[in-house]
């Protein structure tokens, strides 16, 4: 190291790299892999791991997948080793089942129409720069009851019965559903909760804690079971709306957590300057103190999100056929025994690229109020 | 009423005025919306007994009391048959939730602790790999995980008679796993006895050593010493008393095993999967927790002189904790409420032995929810008020 | 802050060296932080360092008692060289005290036990004298009766306090300060300097990041510019006021005075 030596005059000594032991691959492997017993150990252990996890399952999956076959003998007659590789072939004959569940054939349109009207929805909710956006977000608030119309039918359009709903798409009917409603209910609730006054407050402690207190299959369970106990003699209401309600209340109680913690970070000042500029408690609200509450809560509002969402696949349990339920009753296919599987990572990866965007979004969201807010 | 306080001059009339006082206006508003939840109440009261009458039910919990006539195959704790009652099946299924929440909580919070600490390791390899896990995990729902492993459980081990058999004890199969029975013969409460005085010598041990330090100063390795003394005592005593114990190891009968202690597969994918699941959480948990002490607060406790393990002891963990605790125990709740997903691969937990299949057979759907849902919501309470302590307790002083 | 009280005594150091740091370098990665620092610290000596931010003051501190590790040179204090072994880390520790910016105490533990804790796990104490001694260090920094609070309950400057007295409580023979008053208020920034002078007068070997010229004049034997990671100058007080040699240090003197 001949620059070590080297003398330079005061103040004009210039950068030099570091040692070759401190930086490019060498250094990474001594700081990040082997930086002392312990780690190399936790090192050699997580490669023996990953060695014998990833290429037999990359094997599975991918190399000796079969795409085409009509049954599970066939599927595992094309491998060089049967039961080798993943028949995917099942899932690919299954597809338009695991979308659409029983939806008639013919009327498959209006699904798809329904798709991309949600696509056209999500967009200007999730990006805040969009131009006109205003009205897109009325468009975004009206979607739950066109799309409701389009797949129900009615009003002109031949009606499908819900309990042919299933798949994707029952998925996204209870997802959407329960996210768009639980929201402004759940709002309410958490300003119910922080009210002066007693009644309400109380009504909405014991609402959200019992709520909360018990687990969705068992409210589920009352939808299916009891809910008709209380409605006035003769009603018969849609097992879907029944669903439909429980789980929208059940994540607005969540909801309405959230928003609660997002509602006590606000200093008191902005409720007493709002006091003094004589605004009544609705027009405070709304236009200074949820505004703030939201935005702190929306990391927090998207991560209950998620938990409806994967909690939809409990519907399956009172019968309904979500993907889990669909891949279930796949299963019981005599021809096509023995792929659970195939089902199950078909359906997980489905409900993880959902989950993990939105996961990804709440915390892109979570960085921007954190650079962008600085008070 | 003589809320109005309003200026006499005020020439709006009556109703107005009063509508006009936010102290009268808010003690309308709760009176209107008492009275709209009660008759709300009333209203559903009403179709409630309208409705049973209609099919001729009655809102009665004496079901209780009838003989349930359906078998439950899992019940570790109490006596069970089909000839017991309703009421029995529920104190089973009760017990069979709180098991499987109990053993689940342990082994999650012991994996989200594990990996917690692995996600601030400095080594990248590690750090990504868990990182990988918990992503995908959380991020799929955990029925699915249950049936999964459920799956893999029945359809991946061996039937009984090919058991993956370890040292002619220990058997796992698509049945269970099977392993043997302590049988405690005479003299085995003297090994007992000695281990219960072990237990109360170390205890008070811990206090004097603490006592000590205060004096002099001296430490000594407690746990060390507590730990080797309970086993040394309580293996001098069994080898003393003749080894009084005697191992009932489980053995190929027909069909399955029979003998021993037997695991459900039930139980034990219904066990594995919600530990994993939870412990993804717990490790965010302890993650967030951990790196919410600063790093000034290491430096300083080095720069005293601390040694990185008391560091951990007397600086990091507790002040992490005050953080961690808090989530963790609605994590713990979560676990719990998430136990009643057991109904989807029949272990019998409450919502399966009372909530369904007893429902099924009595019709009373009414009942048997409440039963349900008055346990979770006491395990709920119970979790609430520890809570609620442990944040008095800990909440740290500040001006 | 002119008005410190002078230090009583002359500058009465053995040549003992207490610390000798010889060619070091650091680097952040790439980023070449400390480049081919020579220090000598003799016993009882007290030196004020200051710069620029970011110019490696903290970090060269940070380096004697191993909350960073140099990569190049040798750091030796008190006659043990710093090394990866624990053993020296440990010995060192014991003899270097330090005081952080953000003061960084224990907020789970009352000021008392913020001092105790290291005498009572480190020293082995007896409780009951490891928190005599505390007392007694609590009352040297003049906040005898703030014991029994939370470091929540303090002000800055008391805060700031109490960690001295941690610092000091186990027996430093060197104490080092890193910009102790930067975070503090004005009206709290004398008590802070006060306990310093006081603890100077006692004939501690300092080492104290500061850009209060106030202490400096009043209590330092040799000031030390810092720029770009190099000591660019080194002089006692007086001269290196009023005759700064290189142009960077005057740039730095006329906007530091300025304002
Ligand atoms: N842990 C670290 N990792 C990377 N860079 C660092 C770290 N600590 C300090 N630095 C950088 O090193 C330089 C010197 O920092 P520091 O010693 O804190 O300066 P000073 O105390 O003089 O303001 C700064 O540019 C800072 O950004
Ligand atoms: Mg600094």
């Amino acid at each position: 190291m001949a620059e070590a030596t080297q003398a330079y005059e005061v103040g004009r000594h210039p950068e030099l790299p570091p040692p070759r032991s401190e930086v490019g691959v060498l250094g990474w492997l001594k700081h990040n892999l082997f930086s002392s017993p312990f780690n190399v150990v936790l090192t050699l252990l997580v490669v023996w791991f990953l060695w014998t996890v990833i290429p037999p399952l990359f094997e599975w999956m991918v190399l000796n997948s079969v795409w085409t076959a009509d049954t599970r003998k066939e599927c595992w007659a094309r491998m060089a080793v049967p039961e080798d590789g993943a028949c995917w072939a099942f899932i690919k004959g299954r597809i338009q089942l695991f979308i659409y569940g029983f939806y008639p054939h013919p009327l498959r349109w209006r699904v798809n129409l329904s798709f991309v009207l949600l696509v056209l929805a999500i967009v200007p909710v999730l990006y805040d720069k969009l131009p006109g956006r205003k009205y897109a977000l009325w468009y975004a608030a009206a979607f739950p009851f066109i799309a409701g119309w389009l797949l129900v039918g009615g009003f002109g359009l031949t009606p499908v019965d819900t309990d042919q709903f299933g798949g994707i798409l029952l998925t996204l009917i209870i997802g959407v559903t329960g996210i768009s409603f639980s929201l402004p209910i759940g709002i309410l609730l958490a300003l119910g909760r922080r009210s002066t006054m007693l009644v309400p407050r109380v009504l909405c402690v014991l609402f959200i804690e019992f709520i909360r207190g018990v687990p969705l299959i068992t409210l589920l369970f009352v939808a299916a079971t009891m809910l008709n106990y209380f409605l006035p003699p003769g009603t018969v209401f849609d097992l879907l709306v029944r669903v439909l309600i429980m789980v929208t209340l059940f994540s607005a109680a969540y909801i309405a957590e959230v928003v609660r913690g997002g509602l006590q970070a606000i200093p008191r000042g902005q409720f007493e300057a709002a006091d003094s500029l004589g605004l009544t408690y609705f027009q405070a609200h709304l236009t200074i103190v949820l505004p703030q509450a939201l935005k702190i809560s929306i990391p927090g509002i998207v991560n209950t999100f998620i938990g409806l969402y994967k909690d939809t696949t409990l519907v399956l349990i009172i019968g309904m056929l979500d993907p889990l339920g669909i891949g279930r009753a796949s299963l019981a296919d005599p021809v096509w025994l023995g792929l659970a599987r195939e089902v199950y990572i078909f359906v997980a990866l489905f409900f993880f690229i959902c989950c993990f965007s939105m996961s990804r979004y709440s915390l892109y969201l979570e960085r921007k109020l954190h650079t962008g807010h600085n008070y | 009423m003589a809320v109005v306080t309003g200026t006499g001059s005020d020439t709006r009339n009556p109703i107005a005025r009063l509508w006009g006082n936010k102290k009268a206006r808010s003690v309308i508003v709760q009176i209107v919306t008492m009275a709209v939840v009660f008759g709300v109440l009333a209203l559903l009261y009403r179709n409630v007994v309208v409705n049973l009458a209609a099919i001729g039910k009655e809102f009665s919990f004496d079901f209780l009391n009838a003989p349930s006539a359906y078998d439950i195959t899992f019940s570790p704790f109490i006596e069970y048959n089909s000839r017991s009652t309703h009421l029995r099946a529920a104190a089973v299924g009760i017990l069979n939730t709180l098991l499987v929440a109990s053993c689940g909580i342990v082994l999650a919070t012991v994996m989200g602790f594990i990996m917690g600490v692995l996600r601030l390791s400095k080594n990248w390899l590690v750090n990504r790999t868990v990182y990988c896990f918990l992503e995908f995990t959380r991020n799929v729902p955990v029925l699915l995980h249950i049936l999964f492993i459920h799956g893999l459980v029945v359809t991946q081990l061996p039937v009984p008679k090919q058991a993956m058999n370890f040292a002619d004890s220990f058997f796992l199969t698509n049945r269970g796993f099977f392993f043997p029975a302590p049988v405690p013969e005479a003299g085995f409460w003297i090994v007992a006895t000695v281990f219960a005085i072990s237990v109360v010598f170390v205890i008070a041990f811990g206090r004097w050593a603490k006592k000590v330090q205060d004096e002099t100063g001296r430490t000594y390795p407690v746990f060390w010493i507590s730990t080797g003394a309970i086993v040394a005592a309580t293996a001098v005593a069994f080898l003393a008393a003749g080894m009084p114990l005697s191992w009932e190891a489980p053995a190929l009968k027909g069909f399955n095993f029979k003998g021993g202690v037997a695991i459900k597969p039930e139980f034990i994918a219904l066990w594995l999967a919600l530990s994993y699941y939870t412990s993804c959480f717990i490790a965010e948990i302890v993650r967030a927790g951990i790196l919410a002490v600063s790093y000034g607060q290491t430096e300083a406790a080095y720069a005293v002189g601390l040694r990185p393990n008391r560091t951990l002891q007397l600086i990091i963990i507790p002040q992490a904790l005050r953080v961690i605790v808090p989530p963790l125990a609605s994590q713990y709740l979560n676990l719990t409420k998430n136990s009643s997903l057991a109904i989807a691969i029949g272990y019998m937990d409450v919502v399966a032995t009372i909530g369904g299949i007893s429902l099924m057979q009595t019709g009373k759907e009414m009942e048997t929810m409440m039963i349900v849902m008055l346990t979770y919501l006491v395990f709920s309470l119970i979790i609430a008020g520890f809570m609620n302590w442990y944040n008095k307790k800990m909440a740290l002083v500040e001006r | 802050m002119s008005d410190v009280a002078s230090p009583g005594s002359k500058p009465g150091f053995s040549s003992d060296v207490m610390i000798q740091m010889t060619g070091v370098h650091k680097w952040f990665g790439e980023f070449h932080v400390l480049k081919d620092i020579n220090l000598t610290v003799h016993k009882g000596e007290r030196i004020v360092i200051c710069g620029p931010s970011g110019s490696g003051k903290s970090t060269l501190i940070r380096c004697i008692n191993r909350l960073e590790e140099h990569q190049k040179g040798r750091i030796v204090v008190d006659g043990t060289e710093l090394t990866s072994d624990l053993k020296h880390i440990d010995t060192i520790r014991r003899e270097v005290g330090i005081v952080f910016q953000q003061f960084n105490l224990f907020p789970h533990l009352t000021a008392l036990e913020n001092l105790s804790l290291a005498l009572i796990w480190v020293r082995k104490m007896p409780k009951a004298k490891a928190e005599e001694i505390a007392m007694n260090y609590l009352d040297r920094v003049h906040i005898p009766e703030q014991a029994q609070k939370y470091p929540g309950q303090l002000s800055g400057g008391q805060q700031q306090r109490v960690a001295i007295a941690r610092s000091l409580c186990m027996n430093p023979k060197i104490m080092m300060f890193d910009e102790p008053t930067s975070a503090l208020d004005p009206e709290m920034i004398k008590e802070v300097l006060d306990v310093m002078v006081e603890l100077a007068e006692s004939g501690m070997t300092m080492i104290v990041v500061t850009h209060e010229m106030g202490f400096a004049t009043a209590v330092a034997n040799r000031v030390i510019f810092m720029d770009f990671g190099e000591i660019i100058e080194q002089n006692d007080p007086h001269n290196f006021f009023e005759n700064p040699k290189s142009d960077r240090t005057k740039l730095f003197l006329s906007q530091i005075l300025h304002h």
